[in-house]
């Protein structure tokens, strides 16, 4: 069991300039356009301090709060993979030369400390690790030079149900990050209880000023306030059977209901912090002496991106919803050994009619093929 | 020398206005320091907003903006098209008939005979209709005004033969791209993003506005389920009607929406 630290907030300040003074990027949560989002952040001063948003399906919007915690929210519309999957990076140019043509070296990789990761992204993280690390260069080297502070939550939003993924809202035992903390009130005053994850957390961590071992008392409280948090989870994904209920149920007439509703916008996408689609675009200058290929995320919603020799594969707004869900929640176990979803809640936030896949995930249920129930699929997706 | 060689055939580019503000050509010339790697790549042979000279065609890209809504026009496509190798619509105007179409909901003879003085002389058509209505076109680039950075990549494309990268997805794939939190979802605030084509950069939600639609319908837009929700958001339906005819109001998507919208007005007994 690491050892645990209380710090005040001059504390957890000091673990910002020693990331600082290691050349890291800092980035962290900030309040953006009605929201809170993630950006460059130079102080605690640039968290949304007292602040909290209020979510349902398809609304978000920010409140006051009647303290002044720095991490008293949760996830917004952005999520740690616009800085470890960026949307737009170029993985090749080449210039012409009198010769040929020479390739341009890549600009090296920057080196962010991801300041205030919740349980459910530090989750995510590792999802995308499992797709990314083994074969591309342009996560690993980014993932690599990383350096990740998480925090736990001690309140759910209304869309949260990381306690059905396993996720949250504490980091776990098998989680992978530097440091991690959860904000508490001690005796009337905010304190952070914070532990390292890795040597290179536990090194940042020695250099903190004010430092003093947590009590028992404060372990204790520690305990009985994740387990709140816990308990102020009150949205639920039953995941029993998740993988064959998804795959017996591909022919099931559900889901023209729910393509029905879905604008295929691809929104619930873009905020995941798991969706990994992405597309290449070659594009050359005008004079042809440069060409470049730049990677950019892409979405399972878009019809372009089934495009296969003639045609796409998912044509339907209902097929491609069922594509979504059904990797989600069971290809990807197949792919990757783990879920794709982590419960953070965002695709339901975010969603501009607020279409809630666990609402979505009982309805299937309430029709399973298996029990007789389904009624037939429209020809167009047979 | 190859690079000589390359002047002397460098391809014809022609631009052309039918009806339409002048806006989308406009951007062309509006294209800064890419406009000088376009001069370098192509003969301006034909643009009469920036040179009074006149190469005679045929031109290997013809740019067309405007819509028709003249005999005249209609005739004057034909001959445009004759001439082009490849022939690229761009704007609103071109590719769904612009703002004008609002016309084809009207009866046009009422509308010339308050207007003009001797109506008799207005020679003119019903509707306002898209390029494509009159002859086949090879690419349509879509906005109210196009992006001139789309604008460089089709004629890029054209002219290295490669697909233009032209994504026709929604405006929120921009919108989460730049890291624009959602106005509809964030504030509440009406936005056709959700059914709208990519290409502007999601320029109104990033200043906090609801997207006017400028770009036209995306590929699979889904009108009815974002009109449910606007009107759970408080839009009136004469509202949503106006939201769907504006620029890109003939284009049959929005069509189809702000006159299902509309035949429920009537049906309520409803008028403004």
């Amino acid at each position: 069991m690491p050892e645990t630290l209380v710090l005040d907030r001059s504390g957890l300040a000091s673990i910002l300039s020693e990331l600082r003074a290691r050349d890291y990027l800092l980035v962290g949560p900030t309040i953006q356009q009605e929201a809170i989002g993630y950006g460059p952040i130079d102080s605690l001063d640039d968290l949304p301090q007292g602040w909290t948003n209020v979510q349902s399906p398809g609304a978000s919007h920010l409140e006051r709060r009647d303290d002044e915690r720095l991490f008293g929210y949760v996830v917004g519309p952005h999520s740690w993979k616009k800085y470890l999957m960026p949307n737009e990076v170029v993985i090749w140019r080449g210039e012409r030369t009198d010769t040929g043509f020479e390739t341009v070296p890549p600009e090296p990789a920057p080196a962010y400390a991801l300041f205030g990761v919740r349980p459910c992204e530090v989750a995510a993280i590792a999802v995308q690790d499992a797709v990314f690390m083994p074969t591309d260069r342009v996560y690993r080297e980014r993932r690599e030079a990383a350096f990740i502070v998480a925090v736990n939550c001690t309140q759910a939003g209304a869309n949260c149900f990381c306690t059905s993924m396993g996720t949250g809202p504490a980091v776990g035992e098998d989680a992978v990050f530097d440091i991690a903390f959860t904000e508490v009130d001690r005796n009337g005053t905010l304190a952070y209880l914070v532990e390292a994850g890795s040597d290179d957390g536990a090194a940042v961590l020695q250099t903190v000023v004010g430092a003093e071992p947590a009590s028992d008392a404060d372990l204790a409280m520690l305990e009985s306030v994740l387990q709140e948090a816990a308990a102020s989870v009150t949205k639920t994904m039953d995941t029993d059977g998740i993988h064959d209920l998804m795959l017996a149920n591909l022919r099931n007439g559900y889901w023209e209901d729910v393509g029905g509703r879905c604008l295929a916008c691809t929104n619930c996408t873009m905020v995941c912090p798991t969706c990994f689609c992405n597309t290449v675009e070659d594009t050359m200058t005008l004079d042809g002496t440069t060409a470049e290929r730049t990677r950019k995320w892409d979405s399972c919603f878009s019809i372009d991106f089934s495009y296969i020799h003639g045609g796409p594969l998912r044509m339907t707004p209902e097929a491609r919803y069922r594509q979504w869900l059904t990797h989600k929640l069971a290809t990807w176990f197949d792919q990757y050994g783990t879920s794709g979803c982590v419960g953070c809640g965002r695709c339901i936030t975010w969603c501009p009619v607020g279409i809630d896949l666990t609402a979505e995930v009982a309805a299937l249920r309430r029709v399973d093929a298996r029990q007789g129930l389904s009624v037939p699929l429209p020809e167009v997706m047979a | 020398m190859a690079h000589a060689a390359a002047v002397a055939t460098k391809p014809k580019l022609a631009v052309y206005k039918f009806a339409s503000c002048d806006g989308c050509q406009l951007s062309l010339l509006d294209a800064e320091d890419a406009l000088l790697d376009v001069a370098g790549a192509v003969h301006i042979a034909n643009f009469l907003e920036a040179s009074r000279e006149v190469v005679p065609g045929p031109y290997d890209v013809s740019l067309v903006e405007g819509s028709i809504t003249t005999p005249h026009d209609a005739e004057r496509i034909k001959q445009v098209r004759a001439e082009s190798k490849f022939l690229v619509v761009i704007g609103a105007c071109a590719t769904a008939g612009g703002i004008q179409a609002l016309r084809n909901w009207k009866d046009v003879d009422s509308f010339t005979s308050i207007v003009y003085a001797n109506p008799q002389y207005i020679e003119t058509l019903q509707t306002s209709t898209p390029i494509s209505y009159h002859v086949p076109v090879d690419f349509e680039l879509r906005g109210c005004p196009i992006s001139k950075e789309q604008l460089i990549e089709v004629v890029a494309a054209f002219l290295q033969g490669r697909r233009p990268n032209i994504p026709t997805y929604s405006v929120c794939v921009e919108c989460k791209a730049r890291g624009t939190a959602c106005v509809m979802v964030g504030a509440g605030t009406p936005c056709l993003g959700p059914v709208t084509q990519a290409g502007c950069g999601a320029l109104c939600p990033a200043y906090d506005r609801g997207c006017y639609g400028c770009f036209g319908p995306m590929e699979s837009p889904n009108t009815e389920a974002l009109e449910m929700w606007w009107r759970e958001l408080g839009v009136s339906d004469r509202d949503i009607v106006d939201a769907f005819r504006s620029f890109n109001a003939w284009a049959e998507p929005f069509r189809e929406a702000s006159d299902r919208v509309e035949a429920r007005l009537t049906v309520t007994g409803v008028t403004e």
